[in-house]
């Protein structure tokens, strides 16, 4: 089982969410985040003083999945969320050791 | 012009229409002689609701302009500072203010511990004072004023300043120095004798806040990861700037009843026409303002910053607000305009002072008050710059030097900021114990 950790541009999560739905991905959990990689910062001026702004606004996905589907929807989701600007995010890949549904008690593979 | 004077309820009257001495018998007064007073009375009443509502208006562009967790403690600090206004110009201020034949020191101080009375119920024509208002009407009129003078403060010293120093303060100002000062102008006293001209309240209200908030603001000390220690000014973005825009046109509308009520008057022709044309310039110098905060910012800042043309607006409407009759439009134009100038260079001006004021109070009731008061030599050709120079220095040393020491003494007494812990923490916490928005989770 995977735990696959998406970073992506706000504007792009229904276009992903859709697709994810399209190759069968049952469940997904979305984060408000704001983070920065090579898109760095730049500076606003409130009331005559200047500040950093340095966090950019992105969403966080995370999806359970098994193994074998893994690869598809890290596809999936670098094709549909990518513009070629910076600052489209990255994709992460963690083994989830264990697993349970708390309505029915399954586990592992079934649960997901 | 203010009221220079009250009348006594009966004498007067009786004095100026013998007509009426006969009135079991005479035929029903006529429009002449009871309409003035019905139709003054009746600006007094509606431009007083008018001007009550603009404690909505600060209440709104203070919550927007503070964070989150500060909110609460704002609105409580807004409708208390009212309240207690209200209390106090009934218990000592408005006779205080107005003392008639009761000075104490003539042209100087006014009768403490007079409580106001009202007219009696259903008074009779034979008893008001006709060739003015009702009493109820003139005393609810200028208590709006007094508590507007006090919400100038509560903004400037937001998010670090406890409670009830600040509600003790407040007492103080409203019950004692307001109306004092009050008294030298409007109340007929030594200004208003020399021809000092402040229509209504650029000095004698916005200033007089403005002085006040100046004076706390130092002895507060500014709100903690404001200045750097570099001299940085680090940026403390509000956190409703919606709120604060409603806020600022709830103000903007409050002042029509602030400025056309000062009129005084609106029984006869001229001082209803008046009365238009002070709704027309207060108006114009605020749009004024605001179009000219737009401008700057965006010139000097590449981008134009909300905040600013907020405040500028309000700056308009301070300053055409010591002679909001007499100039054309176009003269309450460049008026209101300037006003917009002084905001937006004078804002950064306070930050380079390290002296922090939240919402730009300073710069719009005491910097455009200024100007406002010295416009008036433009256009009103009774006014000379010398007196309004005068009646300028006089309030400022006055309300700077007494709130100075008021808040000194409240320093030592009380205290008058929250710990450090308690102001990370914000005030609604740590003062209230309870959040403007619960389900929303801090930054």
């Amino acid at each position: 089982m995977k735990l696959i950790v998406a970073t992506i541009k706000p504007f792009k999560l229904e276009d992903v969410r859709e697709a994810l739905t399209e190759i069968g991905v049952r469940g997904m959990m979305v984060t408000e985040i704001k983070g920065f990689g090579a898109q760095s910062g730049h500076t606003e001026i409130y009331r005559g003083a200047e500040y950093a702004v340095n966090f950019v606004p992105k969403i966080k996905l995370e999806v359970a999945v098994s193994a074998s589907m893994a690869d598809q929807v890290i596809e999936t989701i670098s094709k549909t969320a990518r513009t070629g600007k910076i600052g489209d995010g990255k994709i992460f890949v963690l083994d989830i050791g264990q697993a349970m549904r708390v309505r029915t008690g399954e586990t592992n593979e079934d649960a997901l | 012009m203010k009221r220079l004077t009250k009348l006594g309820l009966g004498a007067a009257a009786l004095a100026a229409l013998p007509s009426l001495a006969l009135a079991q018998d005479a035929a029903a007064p006529g429009f002449d002689e009871i309409g003035p007073y019905i139709m003054t009375t009746l600006l007094f009443c509606m431009a007083g609701f008018l001007v009550f509502f603009m404690a909505a208006g600060f209440a709104m562009l203070e919550g927007g302009l503070v964070r989150s967790k500060n909110v609460t403690m704002q609105m409580t600090k807004n409708i208390a500072l009212y309240s207690f206004a209200a209390i106090m110009y009934w218990l000592i201020g408005f006779n205080l203010m107005y003392p008639g034949d009761g000075w104490i020191m003539a042209g100087w101080v006014g009768p403490f511990f007079s409580t106001t009375v009202l007219d009696p119920v259903g008074v009779a024509a034979a008893d008001a004072a006709l060739d003015y208002a009702s009493i109820g009407s003139d005393f609810f009129f200028q208590l709006v004023f007094v508590a507007a003078t006090a919400s100038i403060v509560s903004g400037a010293l937001a998010e670090r300043i406890k409670l009830w120093p600040f509600l003790v303060f407040v007492i103080v100002l409203t019950g004692v120095l307001y109306p004092i000062s009050g008294s030298w102008q409007w109340g007929g006293g030594w200004l208003s004798e020399m021809g000092f001209s402040d229509f209504a309240g650029s000095t004698v209200v916005h200033s007089v806040g403005g002085w006040a908030a100046l004076a706390g603001a130092i002895v507060l000390g500014p709100r903690i990861g404001k200045y750097a220690k570099d001299g940085k000014v680090i940026p403390i973005p509000g956190s409703n700037l919606a709120l604060a825009t409603l806020g600022t046109f709830i103000l903007w509308l409050g002042w029509f009843g602030f400025n056309g009520g000062s009129q005084l008057a609106m029984g006869t022709v001229g001082d209803v026409s008046d009365v238009s044309r002070i709704f027309a310039n207060t108006n114009m110098a605020a749009a004024a303002g605001a179009v000219t905060a737009l401008i700057l910012t965006q010139v000097m800042y590449k981008k134009p910053d909300l905040t600013m043309v907020l405040n500028g607006a309000l700056a308009g409407l301070v300053s055409i607000t010591a002679e909001p009759l007499a100039p054309t439009l176009f003269g309450a134009l460049w008026i209101g305009a300037i006003g917009g100038v002084i905001v937006v260079l004078t804002v950064p001006m306070l930050d380079k002072m390290k002296i922090d004021d939240v919402v730009g109070a300073i710069p719009v009731h005491l910097f455009a008050g200024i100007w406002g008061t010295i416009a008036v030599v433009f256009y009103n050709g009774e006014a000379s710059i010398v007196t309004q120079i005068t009646g300028i220095i006089a309030y400022g040393v006055f309300t700077f030097v007494a709130s100075l020491v008021l808040w000194f003494i409240l320093k030592a007494v009380m205290g008058l900021r929250v710990s450090e812990e308690e102001e990370i923490a914000g005030l609604d916490m740590s003062e209230l114990g309870m959040e403007a928005y619960p389900e929303f989770s801090n930054a």
